[in-house]
This record gives structure tokens, sequence and C-alpha cells, in this order.
């Protein structure tokens, strides 16, 4: 197939968004416990198979999220961490912040997926300031990169043209912890000791576009697949 | 058994320039009418420690807007710009904690631990100021813990010994804030019988509550 038929078939219509958040949902195992971040993250549940039988952990205090409940169905106390209303599935249970944080940290949580402003070649996450502009807090961020078993970084490639995957971090680190991958809608790339490695190209990207829209170096090696969608 | 007191009469117990400890998460789980009731007083020169400033006009957002608080102790102020103006004009001091270490700082002051090893922060500016333990062969932050001298607390239910059940995700940082506070006062929804809650679904034992509010009006 060349690139232009690939262009003209159905990812083309695919928001950047949903690309990334149909390849990340491809990564979730069955059977583990999964925390997301709020935002481009969260899109993630909306692709995954009903087998999967994955657990959502809202850091707040719930493991077994649900959607969001239907107009009229809200319960105050049963929120997700960006506040908004959602359902617990059955087999759900409600903790405290000691016992959310305690599963994070010590190990019990198989993969968290987050947000990021910038990642480094040595797989490095920023996402949770920028000085002098924008200073939201860290939330739980840095104990998810910390503590859990698989960090997924699920972002846009770059910001207004400015490179997001960068030789090394300018703004203040989520944690001094190599991420496990990085998922943009350009590409898939898995930090590792010996540096960044592109793994896959996104629906009609060419390794060239990628490495033009990488400010890091990328090891490229033999053949770089498309990614394939959910 | 304990007495309920009407929340202007808990915001009176409350001095100025207290340290407070308030349960919630984006104002869920958060003890309303004492926040109400501490802005109606006027109380000033707060310290807060939550994990988090709520919204502008919700929760502790309330006591931002009111100019109320001095410091805060949070993990987290995005979704309130107002807690960030304040910040950046230095009319409001704010400390963020990484939300994992913040509950656990104020575990260790509630339980008496002397403070917490944590690997969340290393290699990021949390660690500026702080002594490294290194362990097992792994490095560590330590964190020193938190007290408070009142502790805010919203349960779904009490019973007039003070035991205290919670919903959902709104326990959050509440059960453990009521261990880590010399006073600590109970915003239930309810107050039922003792006896109806079981023993098994107490979180917070009526013992570490010294007061508790009427229960919300119908």
């Amino acid at each position: 197939m060349s690139t232009a038929e690939i262009v003209a078939d159905a990812p083309a219509v695919m928001s950047p968004k949903e690309i990334i958040a149909r390849r990340v949902a491809q990564e979730v195992e069955p059977d583990s416990l999964v925390n997301l971040g709020i935002g481009l993250p969260s899109l993630v549940a909306n692709y995954l198979p009903e087998e999967v039988n994955v657990f959502f952990q809202a850091e707040n205090g719930v493991i077994g999220l649900g959607a969001r409940p239907p107009e009229g169905m809200e319960d105050v106390n049963l929120t997700d961490a960006g506040g908004g209303f959602v359902t617990a599935v059955p087999g759900a249970a409600s903790i405290d912040s000691a016992m959310s944080f305690g599963l994070i940290r010590g190990g019990h949580l198989d993969m968290t997926v987050l947000g990021g402003l910038q990642v480094d070649e040595r797989g490095y996450l920023a996402n949770w300031m920028v000085p002098g502009k924008m200073v939201p807090g860290m939330g739980g961020a840095m104990d998810l990169v910390s503590g859990a078993k698989r960090v997924v970084v699920a972002m846009v490639h770059t910001a207004k043209g400015n490179h997001k995957i960068v030789p090394e971090c300018t703004l203040p680190l989520t944690a001094a912890r190599r991420v496990s991958l990085i998922v943009t809608e350009m590409a898939v790339i898995e930090p590792t000791e010996d540096g960044l490695v592109l793994r896959e190209r996104g629906p009609g990207v060419s390794v060239e576009d990628i490495v033009a829209a990488t400010g890091a170096t990328l090891i490229v090696e033999g053949d770089i697949p498309e990614m394939r969608l959910a | 058994m304990k007495r309920a007191v009407k929340a202007a009469e808990a915001a009176e117990l409350v001095p100025d320039g207290a340290v407070l400890l308030i349960g919630g998460f984006m104002g869920v789980g958060s003890p309303h009418r004492l926040i109400d009731a501490l802005v109606a007083r006027g109380a000033k020169d707060l310290t807060v420690v939550a994990n988090d400033t709520a919204m502008p006009g919700h929760g502790i957002g309330k006591l931002v807007s009111a100019g109320a608080i001095a410091k805060a102790v949070v993990s987290h102020i995005g979704l309130n710009p107002e807690t960030q103006a304040k910040m950046i004009a230095e009319e409001m001091e704010v400390e963020l904690v990484p939300q994992g270490t913040l509950v656990e700082r104020i575990r260790a002051g509630g339980v008496g631990l002397g403070g917490v090893l944590t690997q969340t922060g290393l290699g990021t500016p949390v660690e500026d100021g702080k002594q490294i333990v290194e362990t097992g062969g792994k490095r560590y932050l330590l964190e020193p813990p938190i007290r408070g001298d009142y502790a805010l607390i919203a349960a779904r239910q009490a019973d007039y010994v003070g035991n205290l059940e919670y919903s959902l995700t709104a326990h959050n940082f509440n059960p453990v804030m009521a261990l880590a506070a010399d006073h600590v006062i109970a915003e239930p929804e309810h107050i039922v019988p003792i006896g109806v809650i079981s023993p098994d679904a107490v979180k917070t034992p009526g013992v570490l509550v010294d007061h508790m509010l009427e229960r919300r009006a119908a």
C-alpha cells in the first residue's frame, strides 16, 4: 500500500488524540490495574476490548472506575481525579489516599498513562510545571512515574511547532526514572539505556517526518512499521 | 457521648493563624459547612494542609477567595487560577508536595513516626534542601511528618461516640488527617444512633474525634 493510499484510509479522519489513545489501548494488558491521567490519557479507556478485564484506578480513591453516569444518576461522592462524575464497576473498591498511593508506590500498579510536556533522551519525563507560566502542581504524577511498573507517556509529538521530545528536559523533571514508552500521533518510541529507539510510525508518517519533528536523537534501525490501531 | 455543635460554634474554636488539615479532593469529601463558617467568621492567617485548593467558589477555594490562607501545603492547584495568581503575587505561600508523599507525611505525623523515606521526588525540585538516606542499596528522600492544630474532616455519617464512616471517593485524605491534629472536628452528613454503624464499617474510631457538627439541614 502506498503512503497516499494510507493517508486516504480511515486513520486520516482520526484526530491526533484518537490515534494516540487507540495505540496506547493496545499496551493495556488483560487483568491488570491501570491508572489513566486526566485529559488525553483518559481517552484510552474508550478503545479497550471488553474482554480485557482491566481495573482502572483513580488516585482520588477508587479501583474499578467506570464510565460517566447518565444525567441525574451522579453521586457527588464518586468522581475521578479530575473531579468529573464517574461510576464504579461491579467489584469496585473505594480506598483512602494512603491506600491509593500505597498501591502506586508499592509496585501494585501495572501501568500508568500520563501526558507530557517534555521527554528527553534519557527517557525522563517533565509534566508538572512551566516555571513562571504554569504551576499546576505535581498532584500524583511524581508518585505514579516513580512507582508504576510501566509508565506510558501519551502526548502530541510537538507543541505549536516546538519540540517536546528533546535532548535533555529544560523543564523540572517529574521523576529521574526512564519511562517505558512514548506514544504520539507520529511515532512509538521506546526509551532504552542506549537512547530513544523508534519502534513505529504513525499513520502516513515517514521516518524522515518523525526525525524532523523530534529534537532528540532517535535510534532508527531497519524497517520501521506503521502502528496498528485498536 | 458527644454533643453536636453548630458550624458557627465550631468555627469559633479555630483561632486565626492555626494549622488546619482539611479533607477533600477537588471539594469531594471536604467539610463544606465548616469552611463556610470559617469564611463567615473572617478567619485569617491560616495554614491549610490539603490535597488541593479545589476551584474558586468551591470548597477550600472559598478560603482562598476570602484571603483566609497565609500558606497552603498542597499537591495540586491546577484547577484554581486564583491560588496560582495569589502565589505569583506573593499574597499566599504555596508549598507543593507530591500527593502520595503528602498523605504519608500526614500519616507519619498522626501515628508517631519521625518521617517518611520515599523515592518520589528524587531528581526533581522536591528534593531541594532535603536529606537523602541510603538504605538497602537504594536512595530515598527523608520527608518530615506533618501535624495540624485542627483537622476538619468530612464523613458520610457519625454516631454519638464520634465513630465515622465515609463514602466512595470522599474518603481521600479524611481518615489519615483525623489522626494527625491536636483537635479533630468532624462534619458528618448524618448522625445516627450508637450501634447503627457496624464496627467493621468504622474507618475513624470516635476516640479521635473531639467535636462533631450537627447533621446537615434537610
